[in-house]
Order: C-alpha cells, then sequence, then structure tokens
C-alpha cells in the first residue's frame, strides 16, 4: 500500500508519523508540500500532528483552507483513505471531512500522557488489527481535543459505528463527550483521532499498541 | 568625525543605560568624541553585564573547557561534543529570568526560544530540551500566578515548535520571592563536519537578516536583566519580548534547508541586544567590518528610530553572511517557508561597524573594541561566612514512617507530574525515559543502540552554606544523575545565577562555586562546553540563593543496557553502593531539617570527588553488564525517599534492615553524597555477588547489602511499614492539590 503525508507549516509529529509508516510498511511515505498542486496517487494520506499555522486562529482551520484541501476531498470521495492525527484530526473537523468540533481541553491546560482506549469499531480497514472491546494504551499531548457535537450528530455517530475509539478505564483527558477519541466518516475510510498512535510501535516506545492500526492499514504483520 | 545627534547624551541618560560613570568616559575615550544616542545604545547593550560577563568572566576563565570529545567549547551559541559515528551532541543552557518575573507566559516562552535558536543556529536540529525552575514560597502571593504561567509559557513554546521535554527541577524557596529562575535548556544533533559557526568571512558579502521582522519589542531586555529590580517592575513589562513558536519552528527548517545548500558561510541568531550583538559578533569574529543600512531591514512597526532597531530583542531573526552566488537559492527557500529575508548590509576590510539610516550614518564605531575593549571586573569578594557544623547529638527526632510521608507530599519532593505533563515529553518518537527519573533519554535517531542523557542539577541551600562544596556538589550531582542510567558523562553546561556581584559576599558567592565547580569538573573529566551567567537576581537588596544550576550530557552505547529508578522486580538485592559505614551521616543543610523542622542550619554536605568517580565508574559497569537490574542516586531527603522513589516507580515495596547502633534518622534522611542504591538479580549468599563485593572493596567502595525488594510496603527497618499506595498518593497529591489551591 502506498501512503503520502500532507505537511502544513507548523505541523511537527511529521517526522514522527513518516518514521511510524517507513518502519511498518518498509517503505517511506511521499512527502507532500502544502502548496504542491496535487496529491499523488496512493491508497492511504495522513495528517500528521502539531500546530498548522501556530493554531493562532482555531486549531486546524487555516490549514483546512489550503487548496490541497481540495484534493484532498476529492480523493476521500473516490475512497482514498485518510487519517488525521491530533492536529490532522482538527483540520479534518474544520475542512469538513469529520463531523462535530474539537475545543480546548477541559483542563484548559495541553497534556502529555499516555491514556486508555477502547477499539469501539474494529470492523474497518483502519482497525481490523484489533479487536472489537480491546484495551489499547496510547500516548495524547494536545490542548484541544475536547470532542464536542450536538446531540444528533452524538447519536448518527454512535448509530452507525462511526466512533473509533473511546477514552477507557477513567482516563478521559479532555473531557470530551461520550468519552469520544477517535471517528470515522459515514464510509469508514476517513479517520480522525487525538491520541497518537504513532509514538508506540516499538519497545524504545515501551509498547506498541498503536502498531496495529498502521499495520492494518498497510497491510503488514503487526 | 561628527554624526547626526538630536538627542542630549547627559549623565542621567548614561545611567539610564546601565552605564557607569567610568565606562561612559572610556567609551568617549575610544571613540575620542561624544557618542550619539544610538552608539549610546550599542554601547550599553554589549557592555551589559549579560553581554559582556564583565563581573564574572575572570573566573570563568578558570573552568576546564576542554576533552578529547570537545569540538566546541564556551564563546559560541552553544558547545558541541563528538559522540561518534560523525555526529555531535550541541548544548546550552541559559536564563530568562527578569522577563519571566515580570511576564511569567512570554518570558518562560521566550526563553526556549533563544535557547533553541542557539542549538539550530550551529546547524543542529534541537532534539531534547530541560528546564530548571525556581520560585518563591509556595505560601508567596505571587507563586501561583508565576508557576502557572511560567509552565504554560515553556510548553506553549516548546510544544509548538516540537521538542520533548525529557528533565528539568522544580524548586521553591523564600529566596526567589521576588526574583524566580527560569534556566532553559536545549540540545540538538548535527554532523560533525555541519557544524555552522558565528565567523564571517570575506570582504564585500553580503550580510542577510531572515526570519520574523523588528518591533519595538525586547528594547533594552539585555540591560534590564543586568539590574536588580526595585518597586518599579511593572513599568519594565514592554523590555519583555513576544515569542512565536510557529515562525521559529519555519525558522528551523529554513535554516537547516538553507545551510544544506552549501550558502551558509557565518550564522548568529539576533538573541540579547538583537541587531547589535549579532552583527558585531559576525564581523568581530572575522577581523571584518561590518555596515548595517537600516532602510532594509524587515520591521512590522512604522517610525522605528535607528536606536529600536539596533536594540529591539524582537525574537526569531537570524543574521548571516551568504556566499553572494547562492543568494538566489537562499531566498528561495525563506520565501517557500514565508519568512523575511533581505540583503541588510556587507562585509567590509575597515574594521568599523557602521549604521545607516535615513541617509544619515548615526554609528560608526571600532568594533573589535565594541567586544574586546567591554569592561572587566576583579570585583572585591569576601570568604563566605560557613556555619557551624551540627552537635554530634543534635538530632530532631520523629518517627521515620511520618518523616517520610510528610516528606514524599512536601512541595520539595512531591512529584512534578502537574508541571511535566504539561510539556510534550515523547515527540520525534525517540523518548526512552521521559521526567520522573535521574536523567531523561532519548535514543540517537539513524542509529540502533546509542542514546543521550540528560540531566540538570543543583542544591541550592548547599551553596548558600557553602559555595565551594555547593558548586562541587551541582557537577558531581549531575555526573551521578547521568551515572544512574548508565550513561558516560560526557560534558557540562553551566547557568550561574546569583544576586549582586558588586556586593563582596554575593561575588564570595560566585568565586567559591566557580572554583567548587571547576574542581568537580577537572576530576570528573566533566568540561564545562558552554554556559550563561545571570547576576543582579535581586530585589531591594536581597539576592537569591546561589544558584549556579549545572546542565549535564551523557552518552549510552546501548540503551538496551540502560538503567531505569524504579524495582525491576521483587526479591532483588537492595545494594547502597558508595556508603560510609554508617550509611547516612550528615544531617547538616537537610531536608529533613529543613522541611520538618524550619532548620537551616548546619555544614553542606561535602564530596570527596575522587571517591565519587570510583563509584561512580563501578555503577555504570554493573549497569552497564546488566547486572544491575535499577538504580537512582540519593539526594534530597536521602536513603529513605531514594527508597520511596524506587518504590513508587514500581509498585514494588522493600525491607530494609537497620544498622542498630546508628541513629535512624541520620541513616535515613542524612543527606552523604556519593551514594547510589542499586538492586541486583543475585543470590545474596552466591559467588557472583562475593565478586562484585570483592571488586567494590579493591576500590575502596562500600556497597552493604541492605534489604530486599518485595510486598506492597516500604518496611524501613524498626519503622512502622509504609504502603507504598500511601507513599505515591502523598507524592502525586501536593503539586495539584497546590495549584488547585
Amino acid at each position: 500500500m502506498k501512503s503520502a503525508v500532507i505537511v502544513f507549516p507548523g505541523l511537527n509529529r511529521d517526522r514522527d508519523m513518516i518514521a511510524a509508516l517507513t518502519k511498518i510498511s518498509g517503505t517511506a511515505p511521499q512527502v507532500v508540500w502544502h502548496q504542491d498542486a496535487d496529491l499523488p496517487d496512493v491508497d492511504l494520506v495522513v495528517i500528521p500532528g502539531g500546530f498548522s499555522y501556530g493554531d493562532y486562529l482555531r486549531c486546524g482551520a487555516i490549514a483546512a483552507r489550503s487548496p490541497i484541501m481540495d484534493k484532498l476531498r476529492e480523493r476521500a470521495a473516490q475512497g482514498v483513505k485518510v487519517l488525521g492525527v491530533c492536529n490532522g484530526f482538527q483540520i479534518l473537523i474544520e475542512a469538513g471531512l469529520l463531523p462535530g468540533a474539537l475545543m480546548r481541553n477541559k483542563s484548559l491546560k495541553f497534556v502529555c500522557r499516555e491514556v486508555k482506549l477502547e477499539v469501539v469499531n474494529a470492523a474497518t480497514d483502519f482497525t481490523r488489527g484489533y479487536k472489537e472491546g480491546q484495551i489499547i494504551r496510547c500516548p495524547v499531548a494536545h490542548h484541544d481535543g475536547n470532542y464536542f457535537a450536538d446531540a444528533d450528530t452524538i447519536a448518527r455517530l454512535e448509530g452507525n459505528g462511526q466512533v473509533a475509539f473511546r477514552y477507557a478505564e477513567g482516563t478521559n483527558p479532555n473531557g470530551s463527550i461520550n468519552d469520544i477519541a477517535g471517528i470515522f466518516n459515514e464510509q469508514k475510510n476517513v479517520l480522525g483521532l487525538m491520541p497518537h498512535p504513532e509514538n508506540l510501535i516499538e519497545s524504545a516506545h515501551g509498547g506498541s499498541d498503536g502498531r496495529a492500526l498502521f499495520s492494518g492499514l498497510l497491510g503488514q504483520a503487526a | 568625525m561628527t554624526l547626526p545627534n538630536d538627542i542630549v547624551i547627559t549623565p542621567q541618560l548614561v545611567a539610564d543605560h546601565g552605564l557607569k560613570p567610568d565606562e561612559y568616559d572610556k567609551i568617549v575615550a575610544l571613540i575620542g568624541r561624544t557618542p550619539t544616542y544610538t552608539e549610546l545604545g550599542i554601547f550599553s547593550a554589549m557592555w551589559n553585564e549579560h553581554c559582556s560577563y564583565k563581573s564574572s568572566k575572570k573566573w570563568l576563565k578558570t573552568l576546564p573547557t576542554t576533552g578529547p570529545r570537545v569540538i566546541q567549547g564556551p564563546g559560541e551559541n552553544a558547545g558541541v561534543v563528538d559522540i561518534g559515528d560523525g555526529q555531535a551532541v550541541v548544548f546550552k543552557m541559559e536564563s530568562h529570568n527578569h522577563p519571566s518575573f515580570i511576564e511569567p507566559y512570554q518570558g518562560a516562552g521566550t526563553g526556549m526560544g533563544g535557547i533553541l535558536r542557539d542549538v539550530f543556529t550551529m546547524g543542529a536540529r534541537p532534539v531534547a530540551a530541560m528546564n530548571a525552575l525556581r520560585f518563591g514560597a509556595p505560601g508567596h502571593e505571587k507563586t501561583r500566578h508565576l508557576v502557572s504561567g511560567v509552565v504554560a509559557g515553556i510548553g506553549g513554546y516548546g510544544n509548538a515548535f516540537g521538542v520533548p521535554t525529557v528533565g528539568g527541577e522544580v524548586e521553591f524557596d523564600e529566596r526567589y520571592n521576588g526574583n524566580i529562575l527560569v534556566n532553559a535548556f536545549a540540545a540538538g544533533l548535527a554532523d560533525t563536519d555541519k557544524i555552522f559557526y558565528s565567523k564571517a568571512e570575506g570582504v564585500g558579502l553580503p550580510v542577510v537578516y531572515l526570519g520574523a521582522k523588528t518591533g519595538r519589542d525586547g528594547v533594552g531586555g539585555a540591560t534590564m536583566a543586568s539590574a536588580e529590580f526595585g518597586d518599579d517592575i511593572d513599568e519594565k513589562r514592554p523590555t519583555v519580548q513576544v515569542g512565536d513558536p510557529f515562525t521559529e519552528k519555519r525558522l528551523l527548517e529554513a535554516c537547516l534547508e538553507l545551510m544544506a545548500t552549501g550558502a551558509v558561510i557565518a550564522i548568529q541568531d539576533m538573541g540579547a541586544a538583537g541587531l547589535t550583538c549579532s552583527a558585531v559578533e559576525m564581523g568581530a569574529k572575522g577581523d571584518l567590518g561590518i555596515e548595517l543600512d537600516l532602510d532594509k531591514v524587515p520591521v512590522r512597526e512604522t517610525h522605528m528610530t535607528a536606536y529600536e532597531m539596533m536594540l529591539s530583542e524582537s525574537q526569531e531573526r537570524m543574521l548571516m553572511v551568504l556566499h553572494p552566488e547562492k543568494e538566489a537559492e537562499a531566498r528561495a527557500v525563506f520565501e517557500k517557508w514565508e519568512l523575511d529575508f533581505a540583503t541588510v548590509g556587507k562585509t567590509t576590510d575597515d574594521l568599523r561597524f557602521r549604521v545607516l539610516w535615513q541617509g544619515d550614518e548615526v554609528a560608526n564605531l571600532p568594533i573589535k573594541d565594541l567586544g574586546d575593549e567591554a569592561p572587566e571586573y576583579d570585583r572585591p569578594w569576601t570568604e563566605p561566612q560557613r556555619p557551624a557544623a551540627l552537635a554530634a547529638t543534635d538530632i530532631p527526632q520523629m518517627e521515620v514512617a511520618d518523616a517520610l510521608l510528610k516528606l514524599m507530599g512536601s512541595h520539595q519532593i512531591a512529584s512534578r507530574r502537574w508541571v511535566y505533563e504539561q510539556y510534550d515529553t515523547l515527540i520525534l518518537g525517540n523518548s526512552l525515559q521521559r521526567p520522573g527519573g535521574d536523567a531523561g533519554v532519548i535514543r540517537v535517531e539513524g542509529h540502533d543502540t546509542k542514546a543521550l542523557a540528560f540531566t540538570s542539577d543543583v542544591t541550592p541551600r548547599y551553596c548558600e552554606a557553602d559555595p565551594y562544596e555547593g558548586g562541587k556538589q551541582a557537577v558531581a550531582e549531575a555526573w551521578r544523575n547521568l551515572t544512574a542510567t548508565g550513561a558516560e558523562p560526557l560534558a557540562a553546561t553551566d547557568n550561574l545565577n546569583f544576586g549582586n556581584p558588586e556586593r563582596p559576599e554575593i561575588m564570595g558567592q560566585l568565586v567559591g562555586a566557580v572554583k567548587g565547580i571547576g574542581e568537580a569538573c577537572r576530576v570528573l573529566e566533566f568540561p564545562i562546553v558552554s554556559g550563561n551567567v545571570s547576576l543582579y537576581n535581586e530585589t531591594n537588596g536581597r539576592g537569591i540563593l546561589p544558584t549556579p544550576t549545572i546542565g549535564g550530557v551523557g552518552l549510552l552505547p546501548d540503551w538496551n543496557k540502560m538503567a531505569r529508578i524504579g524495582f525491576a522486580a521483587e526479591n532483588q538485592v537492595i545494594l547502597l553502593v558508595g556508603s560510609p559505614a554508617a550509611r547516612g551521616t550528615h544531617l547538616g543543610q537537610s531536608i529533613y531539617l529543613r522541611d520538618l523542622f524550619g532548620r537551616r542550619d548546619g555544614t553542606a554536605p561535602t564530596v570527596d570527588l575522587a571517591h565519587e568517580k570510583r563509584t561512580g565508574d563501578f555503577v555504570r559497569k554493573l549497569i552497564r553488564s546488566g547486572t544491575a537490574t535499577a538504580c537512582h542516586d540519593l539526594s534530597d531527603g536521602g536513603l529513605a525517599v531514594g527508597l520511596a522513589e524506587m518504590a513508587i516507580a514500581s509498585g514494588i515495596g522493600a525491607n530494609i534492615v537497620d544498622l542498630t547502633d546508628q541513629s535512624p534518622i541520620l541513616q535515613y534522611f542524612g543527606e552523604d553524597q556519593g551514594r547510589y542504591l542499586l538492586t541486583v538479580n543475585l543470590d545474596p549468599q552466591g559467588d557472583e555477588i562475593a565478586a562484585l563485593w570483592a571488586e567494590a572493596k579493591s576500590l575502596g567502595i562500600h556497597a552493604p547489602w541492605i534489604g530486599t525488594t518485595g510486598g506492597t510496603d516500604l518496611v524501613l527497618g524498626a519503622a512502622r511499614p509504609v504502603a507504598v499506595r500511601d507513599l505515591a498518593a502523598a507524592h502525586e497529591g501536593w503539586f495539584p492539590s497546590y495549584m488547585n489551591g
């Protein structure tokens, strides 16, 4: 499977994401600069974490209006898989590829720690490396991860199996509604999540619970 | 020569620039005329304490700064140390004390920005950061606000820039009520053949300005930071810079991209005293003159005067000398990252520093003299008064378990989780040990087994009681913390924070501490490769505790053989390596006395450097051979606190067997130096441990078996057992509860 990583100015977990994709698939992803005219022909496009444009406006709002995002919307509509992590999740929401909003953490503070995640829907290309209901470890590092949507949207997400991951065992770090940590679009080919599975893929990280997300996607053994 | 000047230079104006009358007389003698207003500003920027080290230079020269691995010692933006395989670690620690007290969020954030820039200016990508923070008493009205602002400011800048914070210190003491300390450390990795320096070379080459635009923020910041605080402190807010980590991140990427093109001859970031300091440094180091045309400087405000532009400390700016034939290529890199790129001057052969503004020459000064002729003082100093030793019978009593629980939940010992969870500690994906252990450890990207360890240490109450022993102890503790992970200590950076050096007793503290640091660095073969001095940390005549912070860097050849502080398993033998026969003997200046009895008396503990070296080398060998299964050095709170920290980190308890003929208080809370707790998975009656003891004995090291890991309680001899769970609750509880209070 071929992948690409889009880089906007101010993103800073691009190196972590590129390393994870390379280590797990054996092939480096193509790196797309936000001003590039088009996206390469790939099966997976990733927007990594960071602080695009400094997060000086709403997180992700400026990057979401970049011309490359029109191309991404086209590809997503054609079924290409799209993964947004942390600021990438915020950008996908601001771009309208995923519903809802990510508000400031309830503590009003940046938080970097390990949490527990429940795999809510394991029947997708992204999550097939896990079992439904499985509890995994995963780090978070964000200031604005407090997911919110109106009651109708939440009901629809829950009813359609669009909730991918939920904070488990009382570890919700940001106050998100229904402990939501990550969601799919309706077609399940777009996933956004606040935690950083790319930072827990090998023994040096103290665990590899994040690995199955990528190995499932990239068709490699976990 | 006469230059146009609208502003009359009066004695008051000279004083407002922090220049003494005799210093002003020297300026007039040097240039043979009255300086212009802009020139006065330039001199004040170059000759203040912060930039010229005029009070400390004489003593800094005595520090050991070379070694087989040292590529660059003090004098550049950061020190450079060889870590093998053609790679180098580039690091420095620098203070941002004065601005952080005035405006904590921006002050601390721009402190981070400044130190990160120092590192990537040399061509290194930053890979780790630390912060040594010192605040006033927890009960002081400003402390909570300052803690909250400083931590948010460091996080706001470092997290957005994208560097993991892997260690640091947070300490509270009433002596920092009016002057907090924010010492920021950063380290980066570079190839040894691709290090960039500030020395300009070649005449008639373009001097290029890169990065953010120049504004009026921070004008006079370095001069402000070279004075003590009075009651007019709120008026100093405009001298604090405003940080923009988004621009800094782009500047990092653009600089590294530009360096890779081969266009850069010399580079200097604009830090303290901005354009002035960077231009003068590049020219003076290369024996060249510099001519600047201020009308070409990108500005974000209109009607800025030459004086303001020369003294602005706007952040995220760089000055470079470029190969002219590569100028277009260089410009394209900066345009890609949407950063300013402007040719603002040229190198000349006349050794003058000339500044043009709106068609006039507003400064024309001898460039070498600006740095070389800066005042250098041999300030009078007095030998510090050392407190009397505690009487042998003076051991205030408390139940050991009660004392331990109180200390674990005290402001000094409690977990700093509330702080470090606001920092990104794992970005870049290489963090092997995050804050909470003896040292932060990151693996070296691109290498299978190599890793770097980082620590920041000083015990200011020891330095106050005995600057010389305190200086030694700060270095030894850093060396010890690196060793406790299995790392070979490579080199250190020093951040010397003191009060007003014009007072002989403060100067005595500085002299004593530098002598102690130098001695320890020599014996431990741990050279100082970079550093910073922050003086005048004083408010209304009261100085801070002398605080010479030491940032240490160590190398692990194989991180698979790294030690952590948590007990590894149950039923393992606990050794106290480097222990005196009575395990613990020294209660003077201890946390036990200070925080449980409100006493600050007694002598500081001494460090036997030769014994320290032998013990550390022995411990490192045991870690690297895989014999040691966990390791933790002893510091604040002594043996009891060290054991509790190992238990909390693992959730495993321990049973310790007392020495019956020594006071439990001295055994458990004495702060004797040079001791490590080590666990080994060996039969305590077996041959292997006998061989270990025989080797220790041959080295003159005592390494008694003091107990065994296991259970859910920490049992300290005859004392009441304490549940590890209760220790953890006390340890985790203090900080959040204080900040919410």
